[in-house]
């Protein structure tokens, strides 16, 4: 029997049905995805995202992002977050155009979610990157006049039993790394800390303290990464993906890891660190493991 | 030239609730209750793999028995609904009542105006806000629709579970007693059921954005051996 089209239910008749794909089905039921695509060259300034991290560890991957959004030379945002989880067992972190990265998260988990329920079973992991790379591609026009979304997106694969970790390019390019990834302004620093500091099989406690030096190092480097906010009591996001799926880490948690971070340079823990001045002594990248309990992650 | 018969329309109608009835009685059963984190749907289901119950979204589950085919057609049709909803407006704006007055819509329609009503029942379940406001959206293939608020029973025998299970329905109940009461109820006091008769799934208020968890036949082995 083919079924009649539903009066009031999203229905399709042979080849328009959109199968599992939300974005698809957006399409088909009428709503425009494209409102960018036509935007002037000129566009004023809007809200940038910066600095995040993800790498491996021995358990899954720890993922961390800063709270900084910039508009040009201004702070535009203090609270934004950049790291979130994507199905049941990854993360997507974001950097670039603050608006359609957060509104490309927002398909990407719907995208995730529907396929999830409409077929019965999740994605697999390595297709949740691809879906993603194609999000990233679809968005070329829009990166071309400035409005460019790079993600980080990392999970724990069932399939292989390890975690894993994916790097793209404004092309929808997909770069699988085996170690780490960093993305945004401050990658380069933040990066360069997690490079120093990682080695592989680390606990997943000593991965989140690398993440959160690797974040405070480019804060410290970088106008628009923003550290850790001791007086307003802003702290990055930072989430960790294992066996378990997603698990963000509560606030007190971070702010634990930051506070044994500076902790060595008497005095400083209380200092108000919004673009620290002085670099604390003897936080290299590795020193924080004593101490760590590895339930903290 | 030859001129249709003239057909009552009380008889079209009754005719075609009868061909819809038993195409729904030669199923298997299923029943929802309500228990104390929210509601448990339990299934008489042979097939590991062709699902009768299933998540819609973040509080809201579906259930049907009868045609395979076409309850799944409402059942996609449905995740799509709350799906674009949720991103149009708020998840919080995705509920059970519209969902299932668009059931009840399209099955009346289809009742009415096509040659072969829907030979399906289906359930939309809900989580409330609070505890104690689960409420269960009966929807027959005509379309009619009962709101029930402690527990359901789909398919053909509905009238002799639905008796056994107010003999044993606990809305305070645990998880295990709940199981036992919805599979005692299906089974009658002529069968037992054990878990590879048994499709089960729970939407349950303690597990946070989504509510909706299928039990694997091992646990629901073990919640029967424990209740039993």
């Amino acid at each position: 029997m083919i079924m009649p089209r539903l009066p009031s239910l999203p229905s399709f008749v042979g080849g328009e049905d959109p199968g599992p794909s939300f974005t698809a089905l957006l399409a088909a039921a009428g709503h425009r995805l494209d409102g960018l695509a036509g935007v002037d060259r000129d566009l004023p300034a809007v809200a940038h995202a910066t600095t995040v991290v993800a790498l491996r560890h021995r358990d899954g991957v720890v993922m961390a992002g800063d709270r900084r959004a910039t508009a040009g030379n201004l702070i535009s945002h203090r609270t934004i977050e950049k790291v979130y989880p994507a199905g049941r067992h990854a993360g997507v972190a974001i950097a670039g155009a603050a608006g359609p990265s957060m509104e490309m998260v927002r398909l990407f988990q719907l995208q995730l979610e529907h396929y999830e329920k409409v077929e019965g079973q999740p994605l697999s992991l390595e297709g949740q990157a691809n879906q993603l790379s194609q999000m990233v591609r679809a968005n070329f026009a829009s990166a071309l006049r400035g409005l460019v979304v790079v993600p980080l997106f990392a999970g724990w694969d069932e399939r292989c039993g390890c975690g894993r970790l994916f790097q793209y390019d404004v092309t929808g390019g997909r770069y699988e790394e085996q170690d780490f990834a960093a993305g945004g302004s401050g990658s380069l620093h933040a990066g360069t800390v997690v490079k120093l500091g990682f080695r592989p099989g680390l606990p997943p406690a000593d991965a989140v303290d690398l993440a959160v030096s690797a974040l405070f190092e480019a804060a410290d480097e970088d106008a628009a990464t923003g550290g850790p906010d001791l007086v307003r009591g802003i702290f990055p996001v930072v989430a960790n993906i294992d066996a378990d799926g997603y698990q963000r880490l509560d606030d007190a948690t971070v702010e634990a890891r930051f506070r044994a971070l500076l902790a060595p340079a008497d005095g400083l823990a209380d200092a108000p660190s919004d673009g620290p001045a002085g670099a604390p002594a003897g936080r290299s990248a590795d020193a924080p493991t004593e101490a760590v309990p590895d339930d903290a992650a | 030239m030859n001129m249709p018969f003239y057909v009552a329309p009380e008889q079209i109608m009754k005719d075609r609730a009868d061909y819809a009835r038993k195409g729904i009685a030669r199923g298997k059963s299923l029943v929802a209750v309500t228990y104390r984190d929210g509601v448990l749907l339990c299934a008489e289901n042979v097939s590991n793999t062709l699902r009768k119950v299933s998540e819609i979204y973040d509080r809201i589950a579906f259930a049907g028995v009868g045609k395979y085919n076409e309850f799944d057609q409402l059942r996609i049709a449905g995740v799509r609904h709350a799906d674009l909803k949720g991103y149009a407006y708020s998840r919080s704006d995705v509920e059970a009542r519209s969902l299932a007055n668009h059931y009840a819509q399209i099955l009346g329609q289809i009742f009415t105006h096509e040659m072969k009503p829907m030979e399906v029942e289906i359930l939309v379940a809900e989580l409330g806000e609070a505890p104690g406001n689960e409420q269960l959206f009966h929807i027959l293939y005509d379309g009619t629709v009962n709101d029930e608020s402690l527990w359901s029973v789909l398919g053909g025998e509905a009238e002799a579970i639905s008796e056994r299970l107010g003999d044993s329905h606990d809305p305070g109940a645990g998880i295990g007693a709940a199981l036992a009461a919805a599979v005692g109820a299906l089974a009658g006091p002529e069968r037992t059921l054990v878990a590879d008769d048994l499709e089960v799934a729970t939407l349950d208020a303690t597990l946070g954005r989504r509510c909706f968890r299928r039990l694997p036949a091992a646990e629901v082995d073990r919640l029967l051996d424990a209740a039993s």
